[in-house]
This record gives C-alpha cells, sequence and structure tokens, in this order.
C-alpha cells in the first residue's frame, strides 16, 4: 500500500518538476511547477508529517504559484525568446547527480526501515514552536516583514 | 514503507533538476522556479531524516523544515519584485541581455 503511494508520488513529482525546468512556455512550466509541489506535500503526508504538508500546500502552491504566475502575466511580452538552453548546465546538474547517488548508495547505513514513532499533533508543535523555537520564529516574522516591505519598495512606481 | 535510501533518491533527483533550471534556462523567471524546486528538495531530506530518527525525540526536522518553507517564501516575494523590477527598466528578463556590469 505504501510502497504504491510512493511510486504514484514519486513517478508524479519527477515528472512535474523535468516538465517545469525543461517546456518553453513559462506558463505551463508554472503549472507543472505546482503539481511537483503537490507531490512533494504528499511526500510529506507520507512521512507522517502531515503539518509540514499542509503548510507546503498553503505556501507554494496557494503563495508562490500565484506569484510567479503573476509576474509571468505581468512581464510577457508576445515576441520574446523563452526557449534558450545551456548545456553546461546539464552537464553540471547529471555531475551533482551522479556525485549524489555514488553518496546515498555508497552509505549502507541508510537503507533502514522506518521505526514506529507516535504521530507529531499540531499541539506538540506549537508548544515545541513557542518554547524551544520562540527566538527564530521572532527572527522569521523579522525577515518575512522585512521581504515584503523590499518587494513592494523594489516594484513601486517612481512618482518623483 | 520505503526505506530512506528511496526518499533520499528522490530528493537528490528533484535538486538536480532544480539545479538543471537554475542553470540552463536563461529567462529569470526558470531560474527563480529552479531554485524553489532546490529548496523543496532539501526540506523532503530534512522529513525523511526527521521520520527515519531511530530514537524520535524532538521534531528538530519538522521546526527546521517549517522555517525553511517561511524562507523559501520570502524569497519567492523579493525574487519575483527584483524581475518586475528589471523588466520596468530593460523590457526584458532574460539573464543574456543583463550584460551592464560586464568589463
Amino acid at each position: 500500500m505504501s510502497t504504491a503511494a510512493f511510486i504514484v508520488i514519486a513517478t508524479l513529482t519527477l515528472a512535474g518538476a523535468l516538465a517545469a525546468a525543461s517546456l518553453s512556455k513559462l506558463i505551463h512550466a508554472a503549472l507543472c511547477l505546482v503539481v511537483a509541489f503537490v507531490g512533494i506535500a504528499a511526500f510529506f503526508f507520507l512521512l507522517g508529517a502531515e503539518f509540514v504538508g499542509l503548510v507546503q500546500v498553503f505556501v507554494y502552491v496557494g503563495a508562490v504559484a500565484v506569484l510567479i504566475v503573476f509576474t509571468i502575466l505581468l512581464t510577457r511580452r508576445a515576441d520574446e525568446n523563452t526557449g534558450g538552453f545551456n548545456w553546461g548546465g546539464v552537464v553540471l546538474a547529471i555531475a551533482v547527480f551522479s556525485a549524489l547517488m555514488w553518496a546515498i548508495l555508497g552509505t549502507p547505513t541508510l537503507s533502514i526501515a522506518a521505526p514506529q514513532i507516535e504521530a507529531l499533533t499540531v499541539k506538540r508543535i506549537g508548544e515545541v514552536l513557542m518554547t524551544d523555537y520562540v527566538w527564530p520564529l521572532q527572527c522569521v516574522g523579522l525577515l518575512l516583514t522585512a521581504a515584503l516591505i523590499g518587494g513592494l519598495i523594489l516594484v513601486m512606481e517612481d512618482k518623483r | 514503507m520505503p526505506t530512506l535510501t528511496l526518499f533520499l533518491m528522490i530528493s537528490a533527483a528533484l535538486f538536480s533538476i532544480g539545479l538543471l533550471a537554475a542553470l540552463s534556462r536563461r529567462h529569470a523567471i526558470f531560474i527563480l522556479i529552479g531554485i524553489e524546486m532546490m529548496l523543496a528538495a532539501a526540506n523532503l531530506n530534512f522529513i525523511a531524516f526527521w521520520r527515519f530518527d531511530p530514537q524520535p525525540q524532538s521534531p528538530t526536522g519538522v521546526m527546521v523544515a517549517i522555517f525553511s518553507i517561511a524562507i523559501a517564501a520570502a524569497e519567492a516575494a523579493v525574487g519575483l519584485a527584483l524581475v518586475i523590477a528589471v523588466y520596468r527598466h530593460y523590457r526584458t528578463t532574460s539573464v543574456d541581455k543583463l550584460d551592464q556590469l560586464k568589463g
């Protein structure tokens, strides 16, 4: 059951990611990116991190993908060529992939089955967030505020 | 349940596809898509290592993934704002044409 779900999700995620990286139409690539993000959220559900899966769907599919689509529509020109491709990047990506696979497959201690763990509830996440991780939480809040104000200033029209 | 190796292999494949998109495409939005994909692959690694920990005490991996998603959202907002600002200035989003700093 779990293995079949893993195969389906893995195929969907990798196909979406490959299509997002290789399609020449920007808007199609953005929609394939949504498929890949939903697949990653499904992986989070499979791994027992339901809260992170939900956050992934809300933030990536709900906010980032819509932001990307809006930017594509705002910067679109009919005569623009989006198909440019640099083959050096392909070679480098394949080299990085081979190195990662060599490291993963060469480490026998990684081929372990999942242990039985108690379910991670949202209550527990909230408790940890408000005790051990309260300073990182404040820093992320500050960072988000600064980033959004910075983004607004970047795209503001110059009225002078 | 599949083993940890399988999850790491999927994550490595996603990271490489993101790297491919970031390095080989000439359009600025494709580069941002690649960076987002690499960040998502890193999150998958964090969650997988948390789930396969033999003695899970604290949900550290989950916490790091949540913070990483928040930072990725901030990065996407600033990156796309930069793309729009560049487009207003140069009327293009191809990174090959942004070569004013070239010697």
